[in-house]
């Protein structure tokens, strides 16, 4: 494992090269546009994932409310391009931008709130974002929804099958992966993490928490926006009912399962939770009981995911309890 | 450099610190003893912004930071090292380091490596554990890295917030040289301590704390020979 670990290290370079090579020429090996829609599918919950690791992973907050920013950028999407003719990648970029503001927004209570209170709000926020769209005929079209989105056009270059949308997935997948090690290896990431490590520790060293924490759910609901809009002109047709609870559940179990805190997890997260759900298809509804004990496995065995480190500070209790120092303290005080 | 007037503070209706007046001058090691409760850790926590105070004034080189907020006060240049270390136990060493520069903005690159190697060498054990998770290091190296991080923001005065606390006997004599050290490269330190007789041997003054108010005060040495002192906190 630990040899694994190092070539990988040494080789970085070139096991990117080589997984990036993979995933273009892959969908190009005669698949039926089924398969191809189910490689969209982890595409898209790649990045989908990916953001709310940035919020969960990164920062420590716990949002349960990742439906919501995706639903945002979404019915963004879908109501500016049904109504105007207008290009779609401004659109898709405004409706990143919408999406950070509703994250901002639902942000400023965690300059208050900690924990399972926070993520009580981010649930209440998702939820209340879903009613809205349910209940705003005018706007939303109900529960009707919005048919006949229009297919995104790029300098005369129409995306109208699932194989260019997988492309298009790839591409903002790596574009987001690249935005984001550029930002956690940055000074704002820093801050991040040291929120996530230590609240206390973090405010002596002169973070601005509070800054610190609304600019990490505003980035991770822009992506979520992002990957939203493209989501609403790749089926064409959205309704509320999509955007869930369970929606917001199924994105985390992904991070979760790979591994929070880690940019390779939610990639690896996605893939073996859509895949399952392929996978499993034929027992029905009975796959839901396959997640519920993956991830009770996982938190058995594996609490950190699947690509965390083992000297996560998810992995377990005996680094937690040497950083308090209780177990030090004892011994020495006469 | 540092003038605290008056400083009370209330956790909900208990009254922590009644009435706190001390002052530190540039490049001196001043210390603050007490018991348990007595409103050491409040006073550091009231001079860094991280507990609301409801009366007197703090001022840092001639201006007013009462009422300022924890990030600015940083910036000034007072970094605080809190109490139980609280390292960031699963970023390495290096990344603990560099975030304890965060509260600098003015820092360059060229700067930034300048004090790394500074770091490596008041504390050369934590060049060796560089890319050890925080979290994996001894209580020593453990406090020797949250004293480390404090500096890495290049501060003009650095608060010590019981820098022995469960270490051996050993470790504890090893940290308090670090001390005299960070001094000697004309940093001002502000230290608490339980183990007065340490504290009081580096410190050039101390002040005693009860109940939220000084008690005493004066310069190691008068400290040292009080009789009070000597029966309360030394165990003479």
């Amino acid at each position: 494992m630990n040899r694994l670990k190092e070539y990988v290290k040494k080789n970085q370079k070139m096991i990117l090269i080589l997984i990036l090579a993979f995933a273009v020429v892959f969908p190009l090996l005669g698949f039926e546009k089924s398969t191809i829609r189910i490689f969209c599918r982890i595409l898209m919950y790649m990045t989908l994932a990916g953001s709310l690791n940035i919020t969960n992973g990164y920062s420590g907050q716990t949002s349960l409310g990742h439906a919501g920013f995706f639903c945002v950028g979404a019915y963004t999407a879908a109501i500016i391009t049904t109504r105007f003719e207008v290009s779609f990648w401004p659109i898709m970029i405004l409706a990143g931008i919408f999406a950070a503001v509703v994250g901002l927004i639902i942000s400023v209570p965690t300059i208050r709130l900690k924990g399972i209170y926070l993520s009580i709000i981010t649930l209440g926020a998702s939820e209340v974002i879903r009613i809205l769209a349910l209940n705003w005929q005018s706007l939303t079209g109900g529960s009707f929804g919005i048919k006949g989105i229009p297919r995104p056009v790029f300098f005369g270059f129409e995306f109208d099958s699932p194989l260019k949308f997988y492309y298009l997935f790839l591409g903002i997948a790596l574009i987001f992966l690249f935005v984001s090690h550029r930002v956690i290896n940055s000074r704002v990431g820093r801050s991040w993490m040291s929120i996530r490590e230590n609240e206390l520790a973090a405010k002596s060293l002169g973070v601005e928490c509070s800054a610190a924490k609304m600019m990490n759910f505003a980035f991770g609901a822009f992506w979520a926006g992002i990957i939203g809009a493209v989501y609403a002109v790749y089926v064409q047709y959205i309704d509320s009912a999509v955007f869930t609870l369970d929606e917001g559940f199924n994105i985390m179990s992904m991070v979760i399962i790979g591994g929070q805190g880690t940019l390779v997890g939610p990639l690896v997260g996605s893939v073996v939770v859509n895949g399952l759900t392929e996978v499993l298809r034929p027992i029905g509804v009975w796959r839901f009981v396959m997640y519920a004990a993956l991830i009770i496995v996982m938190m058995w065995f594996r609490p950190q995911g699947l690509m965390g480190a083992s000297n996560s500070i998810l992995a377990g209790g005996k680094v937690k309890m040497k950083a308090t120092g209780k177990a030090k303290r004892k011994e020495t005080t006469p | 450099m540092l003038k605290i007037e008056n400083l009370k503070v209330n956790y909900g209706y208990i009254q922590a610190l009644e009435d706190i007046s001390f002052q530190v001058k540039e490049k001196e090691i001043v210390t603050l003893i007490g018991s348990n409760g007595a409103g050491k850790s409040t006073t550091l926590m009231a001079i860094s912004g991280l507990v609301d105070k409801t009366g007197g004034k703090i001022t840092f080189d001639g201006q007013d930071i009462t009422h300022m907020r924890p990030e600015r006060i940083v910036h000034l240049g007072i970094a605080h090292v809190p109490e139980g270390r609280r390292i960031f136990p699963s970023l390495t060493v290096y990344e603990n380091l560099l975030t304890g520069t965060m509260g600098n903005r003015k820092l360059t690159k060229q700067r930034q490596k300048e004090l790394l190697e500074e770091q490596y060498e008041l504390f050369p054990r934590l060049r060796e554990r560089l890319n050890q998770v925080g979290g994996s290091l001894s209580g020593g190296e453990q406090q020797m890295l949250a004293v480390a991080r404090g500096l890495m923001m290049d501060p003009k005065m650095i608060m010590l917030d019981e820098p022995s606390l469960g270490l051996a006997p050993i470790v504890v004599e090893e940290i308090f040289n670090m001390i005299v050290r960070i001094r000697d490269m004309g940093k001002t330190v502000l230290l608490i301590e339980q183990n007065a007789s340490m504290a009081l041997a580096i410190a050039d003054r101390g002040y005693v704390l009860v109940n939220g108010n000084v008690h005493l005060s004066g310069s190691s040495k008068e400290l040292l020979s009080n009789e009070e002192v000597k029966k309360a906190y030394l165990g003479a």
